[in-house]
């Protein structure tokens, strides 16, 4: 009796659950297991925080780009949620991913900001889902709200690969930062790819919490509308 | 051929309402100018400092120009719910697109055909040469590209003058990092095989958002 | 052009919502080729959202909508062509003259002959001697004349009005049913809005008023006189009509 209780409890948490422990695992890692690196000292640790923060934004930004596709075509409202949704997370990881670049910044060359590619791309994404947002506050009717939006987010995302080039090449033409690149053992490899799987995790379950929110939210206005006489 | 020969009467009709009102053509004039002095009072520097800024400068005001210009083009057709007109035409809302498109992009070149020598005459920097003309060309494509689908999307909002310059920028960047970039190594007397890199970028995102923005263009302006 | 045995519009399950808003919530009607229809309705209960979709400015989130027997959903663009609408707004260019304004329209619905077709058309509005004037500076009444002609420029065979007494002068109006009704003999089939009773009970063959976003009834026009329709109206929309 008891185990199934917490067989069944176990399953309706599996993902809160999972995300902790995989986190912890995580953090493990990067602060025991992985050996520091010979060039940038303890500071490059941060490395195993900051490519994961950045490739959740992207991802969620790509899934904002789907959820935009899928609305304009089915005109399903579901997929403005989902877009909507992960947007917000990809907002948040982006900002956070910015923000850990400066901490990383300042110890290595003694400035809050450098412009490195993958800093001035995250930059300018941060901007452009800034703008998603200011937009849908614009909007008062939702269905062109859920339009626009997608519009935005669809072109946002096709913009990432030509800035991404941009500053790239930016970056080479004008005496690129030393960034830790390439040269990994495999204990860092693991690092990496842990810290990636744990914030995917992160990912889902948030964007899963987020979305159970928004539907709710969307009960409540159809239920307002009803009484209201809408 | 029947969709551009619309596209085209769509862009004459512009054209010719610019040339009777004067409404975007003279103010963006007088504006991009005003940048320009601007930035001489900001920046006055010796010959030398202003070679080195000069290519920053002369893309901040095109963009600037561009932001400004692309705004009045839809808020002209919001007027008498003319937007509606185009739209009960028998016509693709594609040809819609590129007519406005096409207007712009005029109204954009002449306003660059004249702040060049302009710039020539304040910075004594000479930006009249043939790869300067090119990427000013490639670029203000790129610009009016999803200047005109953000302008369409912008006059539907609350905040229509707040709402494209927010859009349109961080949206352009890859044009503004590879235009500035390129403008430097030409100014420097760096030969055409060293920009084809930049060029490159700003063909690929002239040929993207061209291509996006005429197929998404629909579902902005139809409910 | 027309097929004899299909209705010029025949609207089937027509539905149209605004996220959770419901503008229109399955809308049927047949409009006979030749017959006038009169839309009532209070604010708000999707008099404009059926005009719009008609007009295709708006896509249906629901049902389909024929003109002369072809589909709105495959055809848009060789409908449009069909029809013509007088809106409150002129969807004239003010920095245009009547006359530019007019020949844009002609190039965009390809009207053969439009310099002698527009002067046609600026005389049945009779607006001749204004035709060459900026559409900004006329008056409002001058440019609503235009704007008949602008509708009717291509020769349209169905005309959608909506709510023409709220843009258009009493001048105006008068000149716009008789225009509807002479130019060339051609049988025009006509939907309009109307927040006028009296008037569009005069107007139309048939009628219907909407209640959020429904057919609340269907008469037609002849079997009422106006205080039944007043009555009919309060009884199915729950208020009394503002302007009656």
């Amino acid at each position: 009796m008891l185990l199934i209780s917490a067989y069944k409890w176990i399953k309706k948490h599996i993902l809160i659950i999972a995300s902790a422990l995989l986190m912890l695992v995580h953090l493990y890692m990067v602060f025991i297991f992985v050996p520091t690196d010979a060039n940038q000292g303890i500071i490059q640790r941060i490395f195993y925080i900051h490519v994961p923060l950045a490739w959740i934004g992207f991802f969620a930004f790509f899934v904002t780009l789907i959820g935009g596709v899928m609305f304009l075509w089915k005109r399903d409202f579901k997929w403005d949620r989902l877009a909507s949704a992960s947007a917000e997370i990809g907002l948040i990881f982006i900002s956070l991913m910015l923000l850990n670049g400066c901490i990383w910044a300042k110890p290595m060359w003694g400035v809050w900001w450098v412009w490195t590619a993958r800093l001035t791309l995250s930059l300018v994404l941060w901007f452009i889902y800034a703008a998603y947002f200011i937009i849908r506050a614009y909007i008062s009717e939702d269905g062109q709200r859920a339009r626009f939006a997608a519009v935005v987010g669809i072109i946002g995302f096709l913009n990432v690969p030509l800035v991404f080039l941009a500053v790239q090449l930016w970056e080479t033409q004008h005496q690129g930062y030393l960034i830790f690149e390439g040269g990994m053992v495999p204990e860092m490899t693991w690092t990496l790819m842990a810290g990636i799987v744990a914030y995917t995790v992160l990912y889902v379950l948030l964007l899963k919490d987020r979305l159970v929110l928004k539907n709710l939210e969307n009960k409540l206005n159809q239920m307002k509308n009803f009484i209201t006489g809408g | 051929m029947q969709l551009l020969n619309k596209a085209f009467v769509i862009a004459w009709k512009d054209i010719l309402s610019e040339t009777r009102a004067r409404e975007i053509i003279s103010s963006v004039l007088v504006f991009a100018v005003l940048v320009i002095v601007i930035f001489n009072f900001a920046f006055s520097g010796s010959q030398q400092e202003m070679r080195a800024l000069a290519p920053g400068i002369l893309w901040v005001t095109f963009s600037f120009a561009g932001v400004l210009s692309l705004n009045r083009s839809f808020i002209q057709e919001k007027e008498e719910g003319c937007l509606e007109g185009l739209m009960i035409c028998p016509v693709s809302r594609e040809a819609i697109y590129l007519g406005k498109m096409m207007s712009s992009l005029f109204f954009m070149l002449l306003i660059e055909a004249i702040v060049l020598p302009a710039f020539v005459l304040f910075f004594n920097v000479n930006v009249i040469t043939l790869p300067i003309i090119t990427l000013t060309l490639l670029a203000t494509i790129g610009f009016v590209a999803v200047g005109t689908l953000f302008s369409a999307l912008a006059v539907n909002t609350r905040a229509r003058e707040m709402v494209l310059p927010i859009l349109f920028f961080p949206i352009i960047s890859p044009v503004i990092i590879s235009a500035v970039s390129a403008s430097e190594l030409t100014l420097n007397g760096a030969p055409w095989s060293e920009l084809a890199s930049w060029v490159g970028i700003i063909a690929a995102f002239d040929v993207i958002f061209l291509t996006a923005s005429y197929l998404i263009f629909g579902f902005i302006v139809e409910e | 052009m027309a097929d004899a045995d299909k209705p010029a519009i025949e609207v089937r399950g027509l539905t149209k919502s605004f996220g959770n808003n419901l503008a229109l919530g399955g809308i049927d009607l047949e409009v006979e080729t030749g017959k006038t229809l009169a839309v009532f309705g209070p604010n708000g209960a999707g008099k404009t959202t059926l005009i719009k979709i008609l007009a295709s400015i708006m896509k249906p989130t629901a049902g389909d909508v024929s003109i002369n027997g072809l589909s709105l959903k495959d055809n848009a663009e060789a409908i449009r062509s069909h029809i013509g609408i007088v809106s409150h707004q002129t969807f004239l260019y003010g920095n245009l003259s009547a006359y530019e304004n007019l020949r844009f329209y002609s190039r965009m619905y390809d009207v053969p002959h439009y310099q002698k077709r527009i002067k046609q058309v600026a005389a049945m509005v009779g607006m001749e001697s204004r035709l060459y004037d900026r559409v900004g500076t006329l008056s409002r009444g001058m440019q609503q004349r235009f704007s008949i002609a602008r509708a009717l420029l291509h020769n349209p065979d169905i005309v959608l009005l909506d709510e023409p007494e709220t843009g258009l002068d009493q001048q105006a109006i008068a000149m716009l049913w008789e225009l509807l009704k002479e130019d060339s003999g051609k049988k025009r089939s006509v939907i309009f809005t109307s927040h006028s009773l009296e008037r569009g009970l005069k107007a139309c063959d048939e009628l219907i008023i909407i209640n959020k976003g429904k057919i609340a009834c269907c008469r037609p026009g002849n079997t009422l006189d106006l205080c039944g329709l007043e009555q009919l109206y309060k009884e199915n929309t729950g208020s009394v009509n503002a302007t009656a």
